[in-house]
C-alpha cells in the first residue's frame, strides 16, 4: 500500500497545457499499472496569466482511501519529485499569492526528486536552489522552457520526455513500461524511452545551494486588515542612503518580483541618453531616478516584462538577459558608480555570453530557432 | 423621465398648526415619502432607470429637481446595472447617494448590489418590491429584495408611507456609520405602498440635520489628498478575513439599528421598536408573523379574532437583515403555535416554506421549548390577502397549537385556485 505525488511548477499560460498533459501522463500510466490517480492544478494567481508562476500535481495511490487522503491536503508537501518546467523557477516561487519565495525544492520529500527542464549544467541549477538542510536528488533534462502545448508552437516531447524521466528517477512512482503503454504514440514512446536513458540525477547535500534565507511575511487577520478593502498608498519614501536628490518610489516591502522574472535589463550607463522613455513606460515604476539623472532598473520591482528595451531609442543601451545569467539583485547603477571599467567588463560579458532567452516574446519563430540551435 | 406637473402631490397641510416641530403633514404615497427622506437626506448623487413600481420614486424626485427644491446630481442610466455601478462608484469617493429598482430590474443590477455590499459601500436603496418574471407581472412579491439576504446588505420592509420616510432616514444613518458602512434596502410593497396615499408627517430640515450627521468616509474616501486604491483582487489567502470583516460589520449593525432608533424616538417622538412591531401580542396564544403591507389585513383579523376572545397577536418583521432573532425568540418563545404568512417564495426550501418562515423556524431552534411553525404562502403577484384569508389562516395555527390537523412541515397557500 502506498501513495506517490508529483508536483510540477510551471509558468502560467505558456506552460499550462504542458503541465496538465504530464500530470495526466502520470495517471494514466499508473492506471496501467492498476493504480489509481488524480491530476489537479493549484493557484493562487491565474495560470492563464503571463509568467505566473503555478503548480500542477499528480497523485497516485494504491487505494481509495490513501488517494483521499492525500488529497485532503490542499497542496501535497510531500512530493517524491518536483518536476520543474522552466530553470528560472529554480530561484524560487511565488506561486501562492504575494507572501513570500518559495524555495523551488520546499514540497520534495527527503531523498526525492527535484526535476528540472535545463539546458544548464547541474552546479549552475544548484547555486540558484535554496538549501533544503536535508539531503535530495538534483536531475535535468536537456531543454529549455517549452511552451508545447501551447497552441501555437508544435509539440516538442517535452511532456513525454520528462515523463520517461520520471520513470528512471522515481520508479516507484510509474515503471517505464507503464508510461510508455500509456503514451501510446510510438514516436512520442522513442522519446520518452531515450529521456529515461538520458536524464542525470546527483544527489544534493543537505547544505548545497543558495543560503539567502527566502523572504516571508506575516499575513494580517482580520482584526487587522484594513476594513472595507481598503489598500492605502505608500508614504513617500524619504532619503535613500546614497540616493540624495535622485526619486525611489516608495514600493510595497511585500511584493516582490523575482520569480516573476525569466528576464531582466541590463543597462548601459554609458550610452543612455537620459531621454526617461523607460522610466515613463515601465508598467511596474521599477525604474529608480539616481541623483545624477539615470534610470536604474530596481530588482526588486522588475518583473521582466522587456517594455524598457523595446522603447529605448538607443542602440543596445538597454538588452534583456535570461535570469540565469545573475546570482544576485543588486544595483547595476551602484556597481557602474563605483568603477565604470569593471561594469563595462561586466555589462559585456552579460551581454556576450548571453544565453537562450526564455518565453519567446520578442519575435515570431523564436522558439523554432532555439529549438533548431540547441539540436546542433 | 420627465413627468407632467399635474403628477406632483399636492401638499395639503391638514394640521400644520398642531404639527409638532415644524413637521408638515401631506398626503403623499409611498414613493413620495422616500423622494422626500432623500430630499431631507441632502442626497448628493441619485441614479435612476425606470422600471414600475420603483420608477414613482424617480418622478417625485426629477419634480422636486425641477421646482428647483432639490439641487442633486440625478443620472439616468441606460440600465440598472449602470445606475447601481455609478451610485456605488459615487459612495466611495464620499457622496451620499441612492438608488432603487423593482423585481427583475433589481436582479439585472446584481452584480453591482454583490459589489456594493463587497466594497462596504453605504448605498441606501429602495425596493418597489414586484413579482419577478415570468410571467410579467407588476404586482408585490418580496423575492427581489430577499435575492441579496446573504450578500451584506440591510434589508427593512415598511409598512406604511410614513414609515418608508422615517426607515429612509433611518437607514442612512445606520449605512454611513463607520461600525457598519453596508449598503441598506427599504422595501416598499409595490402598489399598496408605493402608489397608495395617506397623511405623512415629513420633518423639517433643521430635524433631520440634528438626527443624521453628513456622510464621511474618513480614510476610506477616495480622493487624491488620500491615495488609497479600493476593491483588489485577493486570493485565498485574504478573501476569508475580509468576509469576516463583512460578517462583524453585520453584527455590529445591530446596535447601531438600536441607536438611531432610540434617538429618533426621542426626536421625533415616534419610529417605534426597532427591528418588530409587536400588536397584541402581550396574552398571544398564538402569533402571526410577516413584513411588509400585510399587516393592514392582518391587524384587522387580529383584532376581530380578539373580538371573539381568540388570543391571537402579530408580529411584523420590519428589519430582514440584520435578522432579529434575539427580538422573535423573546416575542414567540411563549406561544403555542406561529403562522408565518410569506409574500414570497422558496421553490424546493425546507418543506417548501417561504424565506420568512424558514428563517423564523432556524431563528426559534435554539430555544427549549419551541413553537410549532406553520408556513403560508399568500398574496404572490400582488394578489389580495383578504381579512377572511387571514381569519382562515389564523384558524389553522389555533389547529396546530391544538394537535389539529394541520402539519408544520408542510406549507400552504391561500388564496389559490386549484
Amino acid at each position: 500500500m502506498s501513495t506517490s505525488s508529483v508536483e510540477v511548477v510551471y509558468r502560467g499560460i505558456f506552460q499550462k497545457t504542458l503541465a496538465k498533459n504530464i500530470c495526466r501522463g502520470i495517471v494514466f500510466a499508473a492506471k496501467k499499472q492498476g493504480r489509481i490517480g488524480i491530476a489537479f492544478g493549484r493557484y493562487s494567481d491565474s495560470p492563464e496569466r503571463n509568467g505566473i508562476p503555478a503548480k500542477q500535481f499528480a497523485v497516485v495511490s494504491d487505494t481509495e482511501e490513501e488517494l483521499e487522503e492525500h488529497l485532503s491536503r490542499y497542496e501535497p508537501d510531500n512530493n517524491d519529485v518536483t518536476i520543474c518546467a522552466d530553470d528560472t523557477l529554480c530561484k524560487g516561487v511565488e506561486s501562492w499569492a504575494w507572501y513570500g519565495l518559495q524555495p523551488i525544492n520546499k514540497l520534495v520529500k527527503p531523498g526525492g526528486t527535484l526535476l528540472v527542464t535545463s539546458m544548464r549544467p547541474a552546479d549552475s541549477l544548484i547555486r540558484d536552489i535554496h538549501r533544503k538542510g536535508v539531503p535530495y536528488n538534483l536531475a535535468t533534462v536537456k531543454g529549455t522552457a517549452s511552451f508545447s502545448g501551447l497552441w501555437v508552437y508544435k509539440d516538442d516531447h517535452t511532456d513525454v520526455r520528462l515523463l520517461g524521466a520520471l520513470a528512471k528517477v522515481a520508479p516507484d512512482v510509474v515503471s517505464l513500461e507503464a508510461i510508455v503503454e500509456g503514451i501510446g504514440d510510438s514516436v512520442k514512446q522513442a522519446s520518452a524511452k531515450k529521456a529515461y536513458d538520458m536524464v542525470e540525477s546527483i544527489p544534493v547535500a543537505a547544505d548545497q545551494g543558495n543560503d539567502e534565507v527566502p523572504y516571508e511575511f506575516d499575513l494580517p487577520g482580520y482584526t487587522t486588515m484594513e476594513e472595507c478593502l481598503v489598500i492605502r498608498g505608500m508614504e513617500k519614501q524619504q532619503d535613500v542612503p546614497g540616493r540624495d536628490g535622485g526619486y525611489v518610489p516608495a514600493r510595497n516591502p511585500n511584493f516582490k518580483k523575482y520569480a516573476t522574472r525569466t528576464m531582466r535589463p541590463v543597462i548601459n550607463f554609458e550610452t543612455c541618453t537620459k531621454c526617461t522613455i523607460c522610466w515613463l513606460q515601465c508598467p511596474d515604476t521599477c525604474f529608480d531616478v539616481t541623483p545624477d539623472g539615470y534610470y536604474d532598473a530596481n530588482m526588486e520591482a522588475c518583473c521582466g516584462c522587456g517594455v524598457c528595451e523595446a522603447v529605448c531609442p538607443v542602440d543596445k543601451c538597454i538588452t534583456m538577459i535570461n535570469e540565469e545569467a545573475f546570482t544576485d539583485n543588486a544595483s547595476q547603477w551602484e556597481l557602474w558608480t563605483k568603477d565604470k571599467e569593471k561594469y563595462s567588463e561586466w555589462l559585456s560579458e552579460k551581454i556576450s555570453a548571453q544565453p537562450a532567452r526564455s518565453h519567446g516574446f520578442h519575435h515570431v519563430g523564436q522558439y523554432a530557432e532555439e529549438i533548431a540551435h540547441e539540436s546542433t | 423621465m420627465n413627468p407632467p406637473k399635474s403628477a406632483t402631490a399636492k401638499k395639503v397641510d391638514i394640521q400644520a398648526a398642531s404639527a409638532p416641530r415644524g413637521e408638515s403633514e401631506e398626503l403623499i404615497s409611498g414613493s413620495e415619502a422616500i423622494s422626500h427622506a432623500v430630499k431631507l437626506a441632502d442626497v448628493d448623487v441619485i441614479t435612476a432607470y425606470p422600471i414600475r413600481p420603483y420608477d414613482t420614486v424617480m418622478q417625485y424626485v426629477s419634480q422636486m429637481i425641477a421646482d428647483g427644491e432639490f439641487d442633486c446630481e440625478y443620472i439616468v442610466a441606460e440600465s440598472e446595472h449602470s445606475q447601481f455601478e455609478i451610485v456605488k462608484h459615487a459612495s466611495a469617493v464620499g457622496a451620499r447617494v441612492f438608488c432603487g429598482s423593482s423585481g427583475v430590474g433589481w436582479l439585472y443590477a446584481f452584480e453591482a448590489l454583490a459589489v456594493t455590499a463587497g466594497l462596504r459601500l453605504p448605498m441606501v436603496a429602495m425596493v418597489g418590491n414586484r413579482a419577478l418574471d415570468d410571467p410579467g407581472a407588476f404586482g408585490v412579491e418580496h423575492n427581489d429584495a430577499l435575492s441579496v439576504r446573504d450578500l451584506g446588505w440591510m434589508l427593512a420592509w415598511v409598512a406604511t408611507a410614513q414609515e418608508a420616510l422615517d426607515t429612509a432616514l433611518i437607514a442612512y444613518r445606520v449605512a454611513e456609520d463607520s461600525r457598519v458602512f453596508l449598503p441598506c434596502a427599504i422595501s416598499c410593497d409595490g402598489a399598496f405602498l408605493t402608489h397608495s396615499q395617506s397623511i405623512v408627517k415629513v420633518p423639517s430640515q433643521q430635524m433631520v440635520d440634528n438626527f443624521l450627521p453628513p456622510y464621511d468616509r474618513g480614510d476610506k474616501q477616495l480622493h487624491p489628498d488620500n491615495p488609497i486604491t479600493i476593491a483588489p483582487q485577493a486570493n485565498e489567502d485574504w478573501v476569508m478575513e475580509i468576509r469576516r470583516q463583512s460578517d462583524m460589520a453585520a453584527r455590529r449593525a445591530r446596535e447601531v439599528i438600536i441607536e438611531a432608533y432610540d434617538d429618533f424616538n426621542g426626536q421625533f417622538g415616534r419610529g417605534g421598536e426597532p427591528f418588530i412591531e409587536r400588536y397584541m401580542m402581550e396574552d398571544a396564544e398564538v402569533a402571526l408573523v410577516g413584513m411588509g403591507t400585510l399587516a393592514m389585513p392582518v391587524k384587522v383579523a387580529v383584532r376581530k379574532m380578539r373580538e371573539e376572545g381568540k388570543k391571537v397577536g402579530f408580529v411584523r418583521v420590519r428589519w430582514f437583515r440584520p435578522f432579529p432573532s434575539i427580538e422573535l425568540q423573546e416575542a414567540l418563545s411563549g406561544v403555542h403555535a406561529v403562522g408565518v404568512i410569506d409574500r414570497d417564495y422558496g421553490f424546493g426550501s425546507s418543506f417548501h416554506s417561504g424565506v420568512l418562515a424558514n428563517e423564523l423556524r432556524s431563528a426559534l431552534y435554539p430555544l427549549a421549548t419551541r413553537p410549532k411553525v406553520v408556513s403560508f404562502i399568500a398574496g404572490l403577484g400582488g394578489r389580495e390577502v383578504s381579512t377572511d384569508n387571514v381569519i382562515d389562516i389564523t384558524n389553522s395555527v389555533f389547529a396546530a397549537a391544538n394537535g389539529g390537523d394541520i402539519d408544520d412541515q408542510d406549507t400552504y397557500w391561500i388564496g389559490v385556485r386549484e
